[in-house]
């Protein structure tokens, strides 16, 4: 018996988070991921997806890169790198955008907040290095950068976050989805956001590295938490047709290719300014040559990244970036970039992997329908 | 009836000339939850090592090898209706294949129980 597709350890010895001895001592089979040790599953990874879709899982996405940026002009500086309107970012708001290179590839996606003092930033993990050598490059000399990693960042995700994170932190529940803030649990200051990357209802919690333990302790301690891998998150975020940088976005794909088009705004697409803008809204009116879409996959047997998308004559028209199976859909699902003329939902294509082919039903995204909890609703 | 292992992690018990062949506790372990199993079809011809069936669980796929030569004679069809089998019971129901060996002298270079346990437990 042998793995072929589980991610190959890296060369170098993986870094140690904030919560490693934490996630040990519940059990975690820890892998190395993005550079660091991470706990993929704890009980299970179906049972742990399962459990985040009904009551609540607290996730540690501590190898996620925070970063805080401060300093006169920083708006326009950043609006040279995102397409987002930052200038229209009011405090406390959130949005998601993406770190652009020149030709409209995209670099990063990442999560800002305006919070009081400046501009919160999540990028991945994976990335993150990068992206701050990039905004140091890139920014002017008055803005301050500061890599906030002496913080641990907490995802609590599922429909009954709120009433589990309201008894520590009364006050969240106020939130809405995209909006963030300042709490207070027993003295240690949190900052809170409602939002997470599982389509569930939750909150991004950022602590003090210090405190995260007994911060992870006591929200775990609330009957509607369980601890939940990184190996849920994927299955969970991949249902909510979410993509994942390094797999279904990387510099080779625009944000038009990768139908991230309401993270374009409308101000910053009638203005420019910010990088790949003249190819991003030529792809935006003509249409891109390949689209990310949805696969529903027929039978049971999961069609994982890198198999091809072929059409019915067998060439190549796509390629699939996740796939797996879905736990709360029942059946295997993948999202693949194809050609444009078939991206449209009820395409029919063809996928090969290991020399055997599986059809597959082009599909509108979430697989499963968002609960995030919106203004006004 | 003797049962021997690999260090791939698949098990196989021999009686006279057939065997039956399956992954360990510790394989279904290390897997997890496991969402689909193709097993070989009767009169398929395996030499020792060759890809007999896949295993796949949420996260991944792995090939299952056969331990010795010879010839299938049926795959598992129950684990077609319910993969999930190779975790509840890994080396009873959830067995993949049956085959006639076609050189009993391979089994020699198997493990058995005890041997294996040791394995295991230097991972």
């Amino acid at each position: 018996m042998s793995d072929d597709t589980i991610d190959q350890p890296i060369a170098e010895e993986p870094m140690t988070l904030p919560l490693d001895a934490w996630h040990r001592a519940r059990g975690g089979r820890m892998v190395p991921f993005a550079g660091y040790h991470m706990p993929v599953q704890y009980e299970g990874i179906m049972a742990e997806h399962l459990w985040v879709r009904e009551s609540a899982g607290l996730f540690d996405v501590s190898h996620m890169g925070q970063l805080l940026l401060s300093g006169e002009g920083l708006d326009a500086a950043l609006e040279a790198l995102i397409p987002a309107d930052v200038k229209g970012l009011k405090v406390h708001q959130q949005r998601y955008s993406l770190l652009l290179a020149d030709n409209g590839g995209i670099l990063d996606d990442i999560m800002i907040t305006r919070w009081p003092g400046g501009i919160y930033m999540v990028v991945n993990g994976a990335v993150k290095f990068d992206d701050i050598g990039h905004l140091r490059d890139s920014l002017p000399d008055d803005i301050t950068l500061n890599h906030m990693d002496e913080h641990a960042l907490l995802a609590l995700q599922g429909p009954k976050a709120v009433d589990a994170l309201k008894r520590l932190a009364p006050g969240v529940e106020t939130l809405v989805f995209m909006t963030g803030g300042r709490f207070d649990w027993a003295g240690t200051p949190l900052w809170v956001s409602r939002s997470g990357y599982t389509g569930e209802d939750g909150f991004e919690i950022s602590i003090a590295a210090d405190r995260a333990e007994a911060f992870a302790d006591a929200i775990t301690a609330e009957p509607e938490v369980r601890p939940i891998g990184l190996g849920a998150r994927d299955s969970l975020r991949l249902e909510a047709g979410l993509p994942l940088y390094g797999h279904d976005l990387d510099p080779e794909t625009t944000p038009v290719m990768a139908d991230l088009g309401f993270a374009l705004s409308k101000r910053r697409r009638e203005e420019g300014g910010f990088p790949g803008h003249a190819r991003i809204m030529l792809e935006r009116e003509q249409g891109p040559a390949v689209k990310r879409v949805g696969l529903a996959v027929e039978g049971r047997q999961p069609v994982r990244e890198g198999a091809l998308v072929v059409d019915g004559e067998g060439s190549e028209i796509g390629r699939v970036t996740s796939g797996g199976f879905a736990p709360s859909v029942g059946a295997p699902i993948a999202m693949a970039y194809v050609a444009a003329a078939f991206a449209a939902p009820g395409s029919k294509v063809t996928l090969t992997q290991r020399g055997k082919l599986h059809q597959a039903t082009v599909t509108a995204m979430p697989f499963v329908p968002h609960r995030y909890v919106r203004q006004g609703a | 009836m003797s049962r021997y292992f690999t260090e791939d992690h698949e098990w196989i018990d021999v009686d006279g000339d057939t065997a039956t062949v399956g992954i360990t506790d510790y394989a279904q372990g290390q897997l997890g939850d496991i969402v689909f199993v193709e097993v070989p079809e009767g009169g398929r011809r395996l030499a020792k090592g060759d890809d007999a069936a896949v295993v796949e669980s949420v996260k991944a796929a792995s090939d299952v090898y056969s331990p010795v030569s010879g010839t299938v004679i049926e795959g598992n069809a129950a684990l077609g209706d319910d993969p999930s089998l190779v975790n509840s019971d890994p080396e009873g129901e959830g067995w993949f294949f049956k085959l006639t060996i076609a050189d009993a002298g391979e089994l020699e270079s198997l493990m058995d129980e005890a041997k294996y346990q040791d394995f295991v437990s230097k991972l």
